[in-house]
């Protein structure tokens, strides 16, 4: 595959290891955070940390769409199938995160709700129109990436006039995530989490720019670079960071610059501030209630926000005792440091949010490179 | 004087017709169903017999082997093949996995009131046609109508069986560890073909099915003398859930070579656009076959001299793990596990 296979050269790998062992000071070590969860699975999927050296550490971030979801928020979905009667569509990696009462919302559907899978918010539009006698809600997860797709799905019923369409919008928000790992005592005071750098998203950069990382990088003095999502990226983007922190500086560097600007796509970001507003706060899974971290639907789209069209209470339910996700998820503990890792907890039977995804940081160590704990 | 009518019996529409309930009913209406259109196709002289079941004759030396599988695909017409073909395929490579040579099929159709008869017609001449080429007759058969909504056009269950020559011994459970790992071709196209079809992607290379009855190719893998331990056809789940069963049956760990992993670059696209892994994806005309370390080179050319193994590769090996892991060396350098498939990954494939 043409600009496709070029990312994912075994030969470069091999090159570009070595320029990563010539730049890495044996002396120290080093241990850099992938922030979204496609650097995870790119990592994990092609085995990038064999071709690292000991001391370059990778600690997996909260950049998963489907992990830092609560199970309040699942909870609200699975009551609009079963109490409210709609028609629920969702993003296929939502199906399967546990919620309240040993159910998710392929249960719900097993029990009778109407869950479809949609590939797009515009299909869930579609399914609408073509469903006039049917409530159809969106269940709308992710950050700035799905972001502005849910806004167009907005704006498009709007000019259709749907009645039968709303939204149930829990999009989250990158840098929110990002200060809150910072602000930890783990990283903070205790020092217990060694953090010396971040591998910025992608994706999500691709919207909002490398602009909004300059904070980080000039406050809390933590280097950032953006990297794609491709493990040659991924590996080039290990590189840099190891300079930037071998000569002390605190940047934030754009590896992905074939996608990224440092101003992003202001048509998109201009679409989103017009459909929705920031909540005074957000319960994240594992990061607890963070203030101004999502994003709720404008009162001029009110006809289009579930939340307002259905009685919707939220009620915050905690994790399962055992479940370390919230740790795995702030980078204090690994998958495999988790007790119910691979044995309660596993793909088919997920507990924990991080099992359910292929971005998550469980599914991906249990899927690609549980070998390595035996 | 009395006067003999000559009988006439108006013969069904198949071009306009419907499926209706009086054609499961037992009834005259399903009589003249089998007659004018399964008969007329797929008849042989077992199923002329006309009796409740098939009367067959007994066979020698050796021992008998039964497969059955039923076929729920969506759509029921895709590139390269539709259900009556894949129901044939499928159930005889079943057969044929086991090292037999397939003898007889059985076909029971559940089908639904209202699918139009042309589209059943379609099905049953597409299952006559693969029952032909491959040598296999149906030889008996079942039909039942469910009411609107209660199916989904037409489910198809075969049941195949076939006869294994004394000495042949094949089971998943014979991988023994420095034993080489092949495939017949490239994989992932089935599954990819359906996938394409129903989300109506109109890929600019459309993808076609590899549905294909296996019989004929293991014959030539046979005729070869490489020493074959296992015989497997990666249908769901794809090589990665395969090679994972046999793994677990033989108590054995499997190392595969990324870069060897045949995959033609429109599925490798289609599968990258969707997020799929060729790995998991269905095929319907490939098997996997672990033979001995010296034999595989001798295996390998055989199989790469059959039309259904042009594309034949050596992906791997077996060697000793307690932990039964499948893994795989990346194009890239790194190693990684290639797990079960985890959850649904393509309903409705067969």
């Amino acid at each position: 595959m043409k600009y496709i296979d070029e990312f994912r050269d075994g030969d470069v790998a091999q090159t570009l290891a070595a320029a990563i062992r010539a730049e890495a000071d044996p002396a120290r070590s080093y241990h850099f955070m992938e922030f979204c969860g496609g650097h995870t699975h790119a990592i994990s999927r092609y085995g990038v940390s064999d071709l690292l050296p000991a001391n370059v550490k990778m600690i997996h971030g909260p950049g998963c769409p489907v992990c830092v979801l609560p199970i309040g928020r699942v909870d609200q979905a699975i009551r609009l199938a079963l109490e409210q009667g709609v028609t629920l569509c969702t993003y296929g990696d939502c199906l399967r995160v546990p919620a309240s009462d040993g159910l998710s919302l392929m249960k719900a559907k097993a029990k009778g709700g109407d869950i479809r899978m949609v590939y797009s918010s515009a299909d869930a539009v579609t399914l609408a129109q073509k469903n006039p006698d049917k409530q159809v809600v969106f269940f709308a997860i992710g950050f700035e990436t799905t972001t502005p797709p849910t806004a167009v799905a907005i704006k498009h019923a709007a000019a259709l006039g749907l009645k039968n369409f709303s939204v149930l919008c829990c999009h989250v928000l990158t840098p929110s995530a990002i200060s809150s790992i910072l602000e930890s005592p783990e990283v903070r005071q205790w020092g217990t989490v060694p953090l010396d750098g971040f591998i910025g998203p992608a994706h999500v950069s691709t919207i909002i720019g490398s602009r909004p990382y300059e904070f980080f990088a000039e406050e809390y003095r933590k280097p950032v670079v953006i990297a794609g999502f491709e493990p040659l990226d991924v590996m080039q983007a290990i590189k840099m960071l190891i300079r930037q922190v071998n000569e002390g500086r605190a940047e934030v560097e754009n590896e992905f610059a074939r996608a990224v600007s440092r101003d992003g796509n202001l048509k998109a970001q201009q679409l989103v501030a017009e459909v929705f507003e920031m909540r005074k706060h957000f319960e994240w899974r594992g990061l607890n209630i963070l203030p101004y971290s999502a994003l709720r639907i404008r009162s001029q789209f009110a006809e289009f926000d579930a939340e307002k069209r259905f009685p919707l209470g939220y009620a915050s339910v905690p994790d399962h005792k055992a479940c370390e996700c919230g740790a795995i998820l702030r980078g204090v503990k690994r998958p495999q440091d988790c007790k119910i890792f691979g044995t309660v907890c596993t793909p088919e039977n997920p507990v924990g949010s991080c099992m359910v995804s292929s971005e998550g940081a469980c599914a991906a160590h249990y899927t690609y490179g549980r070998y390595k704990d035996v | 004087m009395s006067e003999v009518r000559k009988g006439y019996v108006r013969p069904i529409d198949i071009k306009h017709g419907q499926v209706d309930m009086a054609h499961g009913s037992g009834g005259r209406a399903m009589a003249q169903l089998i007659e004018e259109l399964f008969a007329k196709y797929l008849g042989n002289e077992y199923l002329a017999q006309g009796d409740d079941g098939a009367l067959l004759p007994a066979q020698g030396e050796g021992r008998l082997v039964m497969a059955t599988d039923s076929h729920v695909v969506s759509p029921l017409f895709f590139p390269g093949g539709d259900i009556g073909c894949l129901s044939v395929h499928g159930t005889i490579n079943d057969v044929a996995m086991m090292g037999a040579k397939p003898l007889w099929l059985s076909a029971g159709f559940i089908l639904e009131e209202g699918f139009k008869l042309a589209d059943l017609a379609r099905i049953v001449q597409s299952m006559a046609a693969a029952a032909k080429e491959a040598g296999v007759p149906v030889v008996t058969g079942d039909t039942k109508v469910v009411e609107r909504g209660k199916g989904d056009g037409v489910f198809i269950t075969t049941t195949g069986v076939g006869v294994v020559a004394p000495g042949r011994e094949l089971s998943g459970r014979y991988a023994k560890p420095g034993d080489v790992i092949l495939v017949s071709g490239t994989l992932g196209d089935h599954g990819m073909a359906i996938m394409a079809e129903r989300e109506s992607l109109g890929f600019e290379s459309p993808i076609v099915s590899d549905t294909a009855a296996l019989h004929g190719l293991i014959e030539t893998m046979r005729a070869s003398g490489a020493d074959i331990h296992v015989l497997r056809d990666p249908t769901r789940g794809g090589l990665a859930t395969t090679l994972n069963e046999i793994a677990k049956q033989s108590g054995v760990g499997m190392m595969l070579q990324e870069k060897d992993l045949p995959v033609t670059p429109a599925v490798n696209a289609a599968c990258e656009f969707l997020g799929l892994d060729p790995l998991y994806v269905a095929n319907e005309g490939k098997l996997v076959a672990i033979c001995a370390e010296p034999d595989a080179k001798k295996l390998l050319a055989a199989m790469q001299g059959h039309p259904l193994g042009a594309a034949a590769a050596i992906v791997g090996r077996v060697h000793e793990d307690a932990h039964h892991f499948v893994q795989m060396t990346t194009g890239f350098g790194g190693k990684r596990i290639v797990d079960w498939l985890s959850g649904e990954q393509l309903p409705r494939i067969c």
